[in-house]
């Protein structure tokens, strides 16, 4: 079991979500951020004055998948986050030592890819999660 | 520590208080009198003023559209500017402003303003609006100002006036003033500052409104006075410790379209009737606001490299305020220029004047309201034209140069006294409350949860809050 934290554009965080949906992982922590790395922040203006600002905003979204999920998973991140200039950001791989599912205490790989293995059958969207309410 | 100069000064006030609460319940009993048969003024009544409900609807609608620009326009205008942990306190100064004028306006600042007296300050006749001595200020129209609306009115939209122009002054000083210190400015400034020059350029015996100088709406009573005062006050508080840009655009936005928008109260209103002039005064205050906006907006583009929203909202600013004063005097083209004039002398002081001289007025009343002030207050004596307006003069380019004189002395003598009568208060003040700005640690932590005990945004729910008493 391992922790995805991938550090994305703001505005390739679209793509990102949809090709990661595409291919079956839809569930991720999202969360508005900021950072600075290569690229040297920005300028803000008010009134003729200029300020540069030491961080850009960025999206961080984290995600918990069993170890075989997680080279594709990094794969299409990079692929969708990608324009081939400085500030693309960064890919994080963690490792997780233990997963709870606060709804019913079940432990283990089953509680983070419950399609995947075969507890529910995968389907894509928002009929996934109906599904799931109704057998919990 | 200053807590004991405020319940000093509370002290020293409450005989007068007391005093003049005594007045006004003899005056409300002495002014039932003339209510009743009023015998002795009955054959008056032809000569007297009559109300003219059209006027009057439009004038208290005036009034209620300039408050608007105070609560909530300037408060959401200057909010907006400051940082995040600044901006309850920073709206909340053009609040207290607002409540601490209409106080003191119908105690006795109202009197000193326009009460008849000698060319420097008008007399108490009014005070308390004029209970128990004296005209009373009520319902029936005064024989000097306004002759066809209730005297009540004219007194409440004059009201307005002088506490924008206080809230005005607190766009130099925001993020670092301690909170008494804003009250007492507030108690000495609009009883020594504002009355005063209001009753030299407005009252009917002012030195200045019989020397012939033109202020239509308040160019250099509201403008070159909140500027002039705001540059003194910051002289005196220093620089912030950190200056950032506005956090919250939107705001900016929203105050300065609330501005926009009650300035047509402020403008229109001042020529104290529903008429011509006042439909005049409204064409000339949009014209000269949109080119003003856009001027900044060019000045911006040519010399930062892109136009700003706040920009564009302070150049509006920029261009209501040179018109003010030349609303009821100029024509719908002469407007253009001053907006233009405007917006390129208020984007070169905010950018290189304030950097070259170094002070910190936090969100440019300097720049935009007194330096604004200033060129709409010498655009007059350019543009003004008895065509647009019979009771007032023709300026330099309708074959008057004297005019421009007028004006200059209008705009110096208002410029010298305020800032030197600014200093003193300061000082004062200064001494009572035992220094004038809050401490480091409080202004870094900011003002709103040190002053106020609260907080503007609260990023997430804080459920596990308890009450405490």
């Amino acid at each position: 079991m391992k922790k995805v934290v991938a550090v994305v554009r703001l505005e390739r965080f679209g793509e990102v979500r949809e090709s990661l949906e595409k291919e079956g992982f839809q569930g991720m922590t999202v969360t508005p951020t900021s950072g600075a790395g290569a690229e040297k922040g920005v300028t803000l203006c008010f009134r003729g004055r200029h300020f540069q600002e030491p961080f850009v905003p960025r999206v961080k979204l984290e995600i918990v998948a069993p170890d075989m999920d997680i080279p594709k998973i990094a794969e299409v991140i990079c692929d969708a986050a990608k324009t081939g200039r400085i500030g693309d950001g960064r890919i994080f791989v963690e490792p997780v030592e233990e997963v709870i599912r606060i709804r019913d205490g079940k432990r283990g790989e089953d509680v983070i890819a419950p399609g995947r293995l075969g507890e529910i059958p995968r389907k894509v969207g928002v009929e996934v999660e109906a599904l799931e309410y109704e057998i919990a | 520590m200053g807590k004991r100069a405020y319940l000093g000064t509370f002290l020293f006030l409450l005989p007068i208080l007391f005093r003049l609460a005594s007045t006004v319940m003899a005056g409300e009993a002495g002014a039932e009198v003339p209510e009743l048969p009023a015998v002795p003024e009955a054959p008056a009544p032809p000569e007297a003023p009559k109300i003219d409900t059209g006027d009057n609807a439009w004038m208290m609608t005036s009034a209620a559209l300039v408050l608007a620009m105070t609560i909530p326009g300037l408060a959401f205008f200057y909010g907006g500017m400051t940082r995040a942990k600044n901006m309850g306190n920073t709206m909340w100064l053009s609040w207290i402003a607002f409540c601490i004028t209409s106080i003191m306006w119908v105690l006795w600042s109202y009197s000193l303003a326009f009460a008849p007296f000698s060319g420097m300050i008008g007399g108490l006749q009014w005070a308390v609006l004029g209970c128990g001595h004296g005209e009373y200020v009520g319902q029936t129209p005064s024989t000097i100002y306004g002759t066809t609306i209730p005297h009540l009115t004219f007194c409440m939209f004059q009201l307005t006036f002088a506490a924008i122009t206080l809230a005005l002054v607190s766009g130099a000083i925001a993020e670092r003033l301690k909170f008494g210190a804003w009250l007492l400015f507030c108690l000495l400034w609009m009883s020594g500052c504002y009355p005063v020059i209001a009753h030299w350029v407005w009252g009917s015996d002012g030195w200045l409104y019989k020397l012939g100088a033109l202020d239509f709406a308040g160019g250099s009573v509201v403008h070159i006075q909140s500027g002039s005062a705001g540059l003194i006050f910051c002289l005196f508080l220093g620089r912030r410790l950190d200056i950032k840009p506005p956090h919250n655009t939107p705001a900016v936005l929203l105050g300065a379209s609330m501005l926009w928008f009650g300035w047509f109260g402020f403008n229109a209103g001042s020529a104290t009737a529903a008429n011509g002039l006042a439909a005049s005064a409204w064409a000339v205050t949009n014209t000269a606001t949109a080119t003003a906006a856009f001027t900044w907006n060019i000045m911006e583009w040519i010399f930062d490299r892109k136009p700003t929203v706040v920009g564009t909202c302070s150049g509006a600013v920029a261009g209501l305020v040179a018109i003010t004063p030349a609303s009821g005097f100029v024509s719908v083209m002469p407007s253009i220029a001053i907006g233009a004039g405007a917006g390129f002398l208020c984007y070169s002081t905010v950018k290189w004047m304030k950097r070259a001289l170094g002070y910190d007025d936090a969100l440019d009343v300097v720049g935009v309201h007194a330096l604004g002030g200033s060129w709409g207050c010498m655009a007059t004596g350019l543009f003004a034209s008895k065509l647009v307006n019979p009771a007032g003069d023709d300026g330099l380019f309708y074959g008057n140069p004297a005019q421009m004189l007028e004006q200059a002395v209008d705009m110096f003598s208002v410029w010298g006294y305020t800032c030197a009568v600014t200093a003193v208060l300061i000082l004062f003040i200064k001494a009572a409350t035992k220094g004038i700005r809050v401490p480091k640690e409080e202004e870094i932590a900011g003002l709103d949860l040190t002053q106020h005990r609260e907080i503007s945004y609260h990023w997430y729910e804080e459920e596990t809050g308890t009450i405490k008493a």
